[in-house]
């Protein structure tokens, strides 16, 4: 069974005309690693807000047809109920970080959801390691860089255990070394620990190669689901105002050129070197 | 920015930053009381030499004379008024005894700044906040200071960005009447409103996505324990009440001119 | 024209943010400044309209010293975009947004109406003239943001960080308008981590680290110098990254564009099958 699923959802904000998202339907495996991707205002982080229920819980509007998340359906729980099971981080790590220490801010959830002192200490200490700053864990948030703030608030949500770690263009504000660590990491929760990741992310030329299925919005409809070999295979998604890795891009030109480079296309600048390296030697 | 940066949290460690804050604000309330039951120059001044060694030991002197000094002006006043008060009281004349009841009026006043500056110079925001989660206080007023502590710096950081940005399109804040120049603050503290409006709205998001308000019995990463040193200080704080009680209860207190004169 | 001599600058807090900066920018250059965060970037480019002004060193604006005029002066020849708009956007409406820097100017209010109408244009903001900037979307407030700097038509823009957050189209939009900007003459500086971005455009690169210039010159031969890179911790280009790899075959290794890239291999693909 899929561990997200809507199908038909729309959704309203409340005083605005349009809806934000129109009939999504969309399938999430367990263990999958989803991309949703699409230009600025497509809907994508507002279909986020629906898997925790934040979306209608905390921003009312209106909100139509069916969604299913780990078996249940976030409109009708409370959204600490679904906390535990979908972590969330955002964009702005500064926002989201509100203790005066680190692991005081990791340990925020467990605190909430009222988990023993001994439990709270083994499961900081733990998500504090898997994202690699427990050498971190008694300074100020102001102290540390914004890399390391954003490793914060996904070790703030991995310490409630989560089945979905939900993350909204959590790089956006960082420079591209620190956003390729952020995303190593959330590969590796998703690799070693199996949880299923849901990132929404626009610069595909970082991203593309780590995902299992990538959905593409626009105008707050699904316009592409499926495989990212397959998706960015074809050139209509570059028409949309997606920004598409440069390497696939290329591999896209030179195979309109009439140079047979294979059906699998490549994601990476290391995948497309390798397979111009065979092609070109041989040829 | 200098103002804010004495509001930037960093954790220090001390013998004294170390006590349990519950601990320290009893003591601090023990000498307040003290100091109250004295009117005389010897035993306040003795209150006065108690709290260095705090000082000294939390290794903040330069903190701590710089809140003396800002504590300066409004004693010197202290001082003056007294002076002048007796002065015009009784028959326009000053006598000894009216310059030592003034001086030790004004150094009661610098006992209790010192004694709450020493309590907030060794106590950092973060242990404070734990101390009122720890107490009866509800949670959300603890959660309220922390999170101001935090967010203090970021938005006077905040400010300053945008006192930068309205500056590059031309804006010159000391320009113009009194009026204007307030005026001139509108481009500043809307941006930082809206902004802070923003802010609260992603936080509260955020505190919801992490199950706040899940249960009502909260738990909490850190605990406070009483150590060594807080059972050292309470015996302390017991024993200053004490003599002060009974000292001022049962034995006379000289004032300076009179032990002069002997 | 911007002059930078031996600037060191120093934080009331002790933090040592330029250490002996030298730089020149001539009218008309098209200036990248890169490098990790804390390099100094920003630092250095608020001495260019004296938000900063330098602790030792000589920073002079068309020949003026930054020490001997104010912000408000030197702001005329040198517009700066913050990164965030929220930052400065206070106005009921768009227009009002345009008009601040204008009658901070002392423009006639004739003038005013013409720039604005004249931004507005360049930007395609016209529908949002009346519309109040806080209803608008993250993009079109970073626009109303670049219209209420460009309006008074500095010599020189300054750009922090323009393609934060922004997708694959802003970006596209942002490098033509850059291009427009500079067929007028104009002078633009963006302070940037997008490598890619940079790729694009191909301007005249400066790599910061640890509060000095390690590296000046031309975009390609700077992007593509993996050492020299590394050292501000900039990755490679994407078409940089194959193209190291391609080596063996002979291969340049100083590409940076896709369809430069693009007629090299096929140039070598058809002389290989010839043979």
């Amino acid at each position: 069974m899929a561990i997200i699923e809507t199908k038909n959802l729309t959704y309203i904000y409340p005083g605005v005309a349009n809806p934000s998202i129109k009939d999504v339907s969309i399938k999430v495996e367990r263990g999958e690693f989803v991309l949703i991707t699409g230009p600025s205002g497509c809907g994508k982080t507002t279909l986020c807000r629906c898997f925790n229920g934040l979306i209608p819980h905390f921003y009312q509007g209106e909100l139509k047809g069916e969604i299913t998340v780990v078996g249940m359906d976030p409109t009708k729980y409370h959204t600490h109920e679904m906390a535990k099971r979908v972590g969330m981080v955002f964009q702005n790590p500064e926002n989201q970080l509100f203790a005066l220490t680190i692991e005081k801010d990791v340990a925020f959830g467990l605190e909430n959801l009222g988990v023993p002192r001994e439990e709270i200490r083994k499961r900081v200490d733990w998500a504090l390691m898997q994202t690699g700053i427990y050498d971190l864990r008694e300074r100020s948030p102001h102290e540390v860089s914004g890399g390391q703030q954003q490793r914060v608030a996904i070790a703030a949500v991995l310490a409630m255990k989560p089945e979905i770690i939900v993350l909204d263009e959590p790089t956006s504000f960082l420079d591209p070394l620190s956003a390729e660590k952020i995303f190593e990491v959330i590969h590796e929760l998703n690799k070693k620990l199996g949880i299923t990741v849901v990132l929404v992310e626009h610069r595909l030329d970082l991203t593309a190669r780590y995902a299992d299925h990538i959905i593409i919005m626009d105008e707050g409809r699904v316009r592409f689901d499926g495989s990212p070999r397959e998706i960015l295979s074809t050139e209509e998604t570059r028409l949309i105002g997606v920004g598409i890795p440069k390497a696939t891009l290329l591999y896209q030109l030179l195979k309109k050129e009439g140079i047979k480079l294979g059906n699998s296309t490549p994601l990476s600048s290391e995948e497309l070197a390798a397979l111009l390296l065979e092609v070109l030697k041989s040829a | 920015m200098s103002v804010f940066d004495g509001l930037k949290f960093r954790k220090v460690s001390s013998p004294i930053h170390n006590l349990d804050p519950r601990i320290k604000f009893i003591y601090v309330c023990a000498v307040f009381v003290a100091a109250i039951l004295f009117g005389e120059i010897l035993p306040l001044a003795a209150l006065f030499l108690m709290q260095i060694p705090f000082v000294l030991i939390a290794d903040v002197p330069k903190e701590w004379l710089h809140s003396l000094r800002g504590a300066a002006f409004l004693a010197t006043f202290i001082f003056l008024i007294n002076i002048a008060t007796s002065f015009f009281t009784s028959n326009y004349v000053l006598t000894t005894a009216a310059v030592e009841n003034a001086a030790a009026l004004t150094l009661r006043f610098i006992v209790l700044v010192e004694a709450f500056s020493v309590f907030f110079l060794t106590t950092s925001p973060d242990h404070l906040g734990l101390a009122l989660e720890e107490s009866r206080v509800p949670y959300e007023f603890a959660f309220a200071f922390t999170t101001a502590v935090r967010f203090v710096p970021v938005l006077a950081e905040e400010a300053h960005t945008i006192m930068d940005a309205q500056k590059a399109r031309g804006l010159e804040l000391e320009k113009g009447s009194f009026m204007k120049r307030i005026r001139n603050y509108i481009p500043i503290l809307i941006p930082l409103i809206v902004s802070a409006i923003r802010r609260s709205l992603e936080l509260a998001e955020a505190m919801e996505s992490r199950a706040w308000g899940a249960t009502k019995k909260r738990t909490n990463l850190y605990s406070l324990n009483l150590h060594k040193g807080d059972f050292i200080l309470l015996a302390i704080t017991v024993t200053v009440l004490a003599v002060a009680i009974y000292v001022r209860l049962y034995v006379p207190m000289p004032t300076l001119t009179q032990l002069i004169r002997m | 024209m911007i002059e930078v001599e031996k600037v060191h600058f120093i934080y009331p807090n002790g933090i040592e943010a330029l250490n002996g900066v030298s730089l020149t920018i001539r009218d008309g250059d098209f200036v990248a400044i890169m490098g990790q965060n804390g390099a100094g970037k920003t630092t250095l480019i608020k001495h260019f309209n004296g938000l900063l002004k330098p602790t030792k060193g000589v920073v002079r604006v068309n020949g003026v010293e930054t020490t001997k005029t104010s912000v408000a002066a030197l702001a005329r020849n040198v517009g700066f975009v913050f990164q965030n708009p929220d930052h400065q956007l206070f106005s009921e409406t768009v227009e009002e947004e345009i008009a601040f820097a204008l009658k901070n100017f002392g423009f006639d209010t004739e003038v005013i109406e013409k720039r604005i109408s004249w931004a507005l244009n360049l930007l395609g903001l016209e529908q949002y003239r009346k519309t109040s900037p806080f209803l608008l979307s993250g993009g079109e407030r970073k626009r109303v943001a670049l219209a209420s700097v460009l309006a008074w038509d500095p010599q020189t823009l300054v750009l922090d960080e323009p393609t934060i957050g922004q997708d694959y189209q802003q970006k596209e939009k942002l490098r033509q308008f850059i291009v427009q900007m500079q067929a007028q003459g104009k002078t633009v500086v963006i302070v940037t981590h997008d490598v890619e971005f940079v790729a694009e455009c191909n301007p005249r690169v400066v790599l910061m680290k640890d509060g000095k210039i390690v590296a000046d010159g031309e975009g390609r031969a700077i992007l593509t110098d993996p050492e020299v890179l590394a050292q501000s911790s900039v990755v490679l280009p994407q078409i940089t990254q194959v193209f190291m790899r391609l080596t063996p075959l002979g291969l340049p290794r100083n590409v940076l564009d896709v369809y430069e890239a693009k007629e090299i291999l096929l140039k070598h693909w058809r002389r290989s099958e010839r043979k």
